[in-house]
């Protein structure tokens, strides 16, 4: 487990039985759009791996890609140990996937579309397809409106009914694209129950997701994607202890303690605008070096802490408008 | 994390029967679909106006469709009068919505990429799904053909078949004989079906396939009604269909009907090749 390192390799040495998604590489173009760009996704086997991203960062299409719907233009795919596309047949059966959406026909009912799907499956048991579509109904509490049309479900329902169909057979990877979009938050702790049982169970999921705060609750690993590009990556206590955290310096001697903490090599050292505060990123300092630095100087400290950002900040700093959100 | 890394390494048990319950899955969802069904019902509306028209006023002199005149003296012939009646555009208009909506219905609607990862091959969807638009219009040609029959045992009573070449045959012969045009132009028809599935492997937009389809049934009759283009005309895909009359001689021309639907079978053939190929390289972005 402790082979998913934070910089992303261009070959990493753990070996492929231990990772449920291993991708080297990963590339693909939309005419002169460049959507994924060197992607090395590593997902250890019993992994909760949030895929975090905003819009149009190239997730979905990395997903896409992982699951032999959109060829790549180069780099490699590695999905429960079997090369993809290539061992679609062999990998496929054992991935429940959502992607992007649940999608179902509209004038059949849900039970219907389930059945619909169960007979394609080539690996479904014909005599125990009433009994997994019931199961599975009831797994995401859908047992009561199982006859109506899909047209008529609301759009919680719907996202339930996907996640049905991804729990038709029992899955070793299990792939969520916005899987609590459009639920309310009962909808959404059950969603994040059934993914905590089902990781427990020993299935890998690999979660996308704009809900920072979900993702912090439940996943494992985290990955974070921005421009095609994968950022970060790794255990989510790894990737948020990354450097990132930001030491703020209460003192009415502002100007001296900036140039104390620039003389120390921290960056992006800022004077708090109206107030007696400097902020710095603290990167490989130890905070007390900073403490000492700030008394022998002679400046007046009045106070000194150490802010870890969160997942979100992390998700802003990376993906969005730089640190303005933490000064 | 152990029984994980064990069950990676077998490949999960595939049940006999699984095309089969595809292809029977497919037809479900096609027949069990209202519009589907609503087509099959206006197009067995037909023979009975036909039936109906003719029995109130008998028709004289030449006009009208082929095999009109002889419906009154036997019933059996409002089913080549049904036919021919539905064969130019009736009959490809409902085709061309079944086999239009087949692939683009799903990908429009998304359902394509949950089908693929299932995973259904994309070799063995487009079987399911021809197979399926095949079956829709085998349906369609014995609906007409039946409703025929019915129709005009009821108004006119079934008789021994006088044929075209002036014989005449027992009654079974003639039904033996009327299978035989339904066959000949479910055939026909699945030039046209093949079409429409390669067109629908080109979109996510199931109502332009849709058009597409009947607009290149409608395109090769319009060529095939222009004189100065009869070099082309016996390769058109329409150019033939009407030719079951031949089924009705006593001494039937074999030879010519192999030759006509070999015409449509290499319609079919080449257009579902182009649809593999479309299919096979696909990137499924809807």
């Amino acid at each position: 487990m402790t082979a998913t390192a934070t910089t992303v390799a261009p070959s990493l040495p753990a070996p492929p039985d231990d990772l449920a998604i291993r991708t080297v590489g990963l590339t693909r173009h939309f005419g002169r759009q460049l959507a994924v760009d060197g992607v090395d996704l590593v997902v250890p086997t019993g992994a909760v791996y949030g895929f975090l991203g905003p819009n149009g960062s190239g997730k979905t299409t990395t997903i896409r890609m992982l699951l032999g719907l959109l060829s790549a233009d180069s780099g490699e795919i590695d999905v429960l140990g079997k090369p993809m596309p290539r061992a679609l047949s062999d990998v496929l059966p054992r991935v429940g996937a959502l992607i992007e959406g649940p999608a179902f026909h509209p004038y059949l009912s849900g039970a219907a579309n389930l059945r619909r799907l169960d007979v394609s499956d080539a690996t479904a048991d014909p005599a125990t397809s009433a009994e997994r579509i019931d199961q599975a109904l009831a797994r995401v509490g859908l047992t009561a409106a199982a006859g109506k049309k899909y047209r008529n479900y609301s759009l919680g329902m719907k996202q339930r009914l996907g996640l049905a169909a991804a729990l038709l057979q029992p899955r070793d990877l299990l792939v969520l694209d916005e899987p609590t979009n459009g639920l309310d938050p009962q909808g959404t702790r059950e969603v994040r129950h059934l993914v905590r049982d089902l990781a427990s169970d020993g299935t890998t999921v690999l979660v996308s997701s704009h809900l920072l705060s979900e993702v912090e609750q439940i996943a494992t690993h985290v990955g974070i994607m921005a421009g095609g590009r994968l950022l970060r990556q790794g255990t989510l206590t790894e990737v948020l202890a990354d450097g990132t955290a930001v030491i703020r310096v209460s003192t009415p001697d502002t100007a001296d303690v900036r140039r104390v903490l620039e003389g120390l090599g921290l960056t992006e050292v800022v004077i708090g605008a109206g107030e007696d505060l400097v902020s710095a990123r603290l990167g490989d300092v130890a905070t007390e070096r900073v403490a000492a630095a700030v008394v022998e100087s002679g400046a007046r400290l009045r106070g000194l802490a150490v802010v870890r950002p969160d997942l979100e900040d992390l998700f802003v700093s990376l993906t969005g408008e730089g640190f303005d959100v933490l000064g | 994390m152990s029984s994980a890394d064990v069950s990676l390494a077998l490949p999960r048990r595939r049940y006999p029967g699984a095309f089969w319950r595809l292809y029977k899955g497919e037809v479900r969802l096609i027949l069990g679909r209202r519009r589907n069904e609503a087509l099959l019902a206006v197009i067995s509306i037909v023979p009975i106006l036909i039936g109906i028209a003719v029995y109130v006023s008998t028709p004289r002199g030449g006009d009208g469709p082929p095999f009109l005149q002889q419906i009154t003296g036997n019933g059996l012939f409002l089913v080549f009068t049904a036919l021919t009646v539905c064969l130019p555009l009736f009959l490809p208009l409902i085709i061309g919505v079944v086999a239009g909506d087949s692939i683009a219905g799903e990908a429009g609607s998304g359902t394509l990429r949950y089908l693929l990862t299932l995973p259904v091959t994309r070799r063995r969807l487009l079987a399911a799904k021809t197979l399926g638009v095949l079956t829709y219009t085998a349906a369609a040609v014995l609906t007409v053909s039946l409703v025929g029959l019915i129709t005009g045992a009821v108004l006119f009573g079934l008789h021994d078949v006088t044929l075209l070449s002036g014989d005449t045959v027992s009654l079974a012969n003639g039904l033996v004989r009327a299978l035989g045009v339904a066959a000949y132009v479910i055939v026909a028809l699945f030039g046209l079906a093949s079409v429409g599935v390669f067109i629908s492997t080109l979109t996510e937009n199931a109502i332009a396939a849709m058009a597409s389809t009947v607009g290149f049934a409608v395109f090769c009759l319009v060529l095939d009604a222009v004189p100065q283009l009869h070099a082309i005309h016996p390769i058109l895909l329409t150019h033939n269909w009407l030719a079951f009359g031949e089924l009705l001689r006593s001494s039937v021309d074999g030879t010519a009907l192999v030759r006509w639907s070999l015409l449509h079978l290499s319609y079919a053939a080449v257009f579902l090749s182009l649809a593999y190929a479309r299919l096979q390289t696909k990137d499924i972005t809807s």
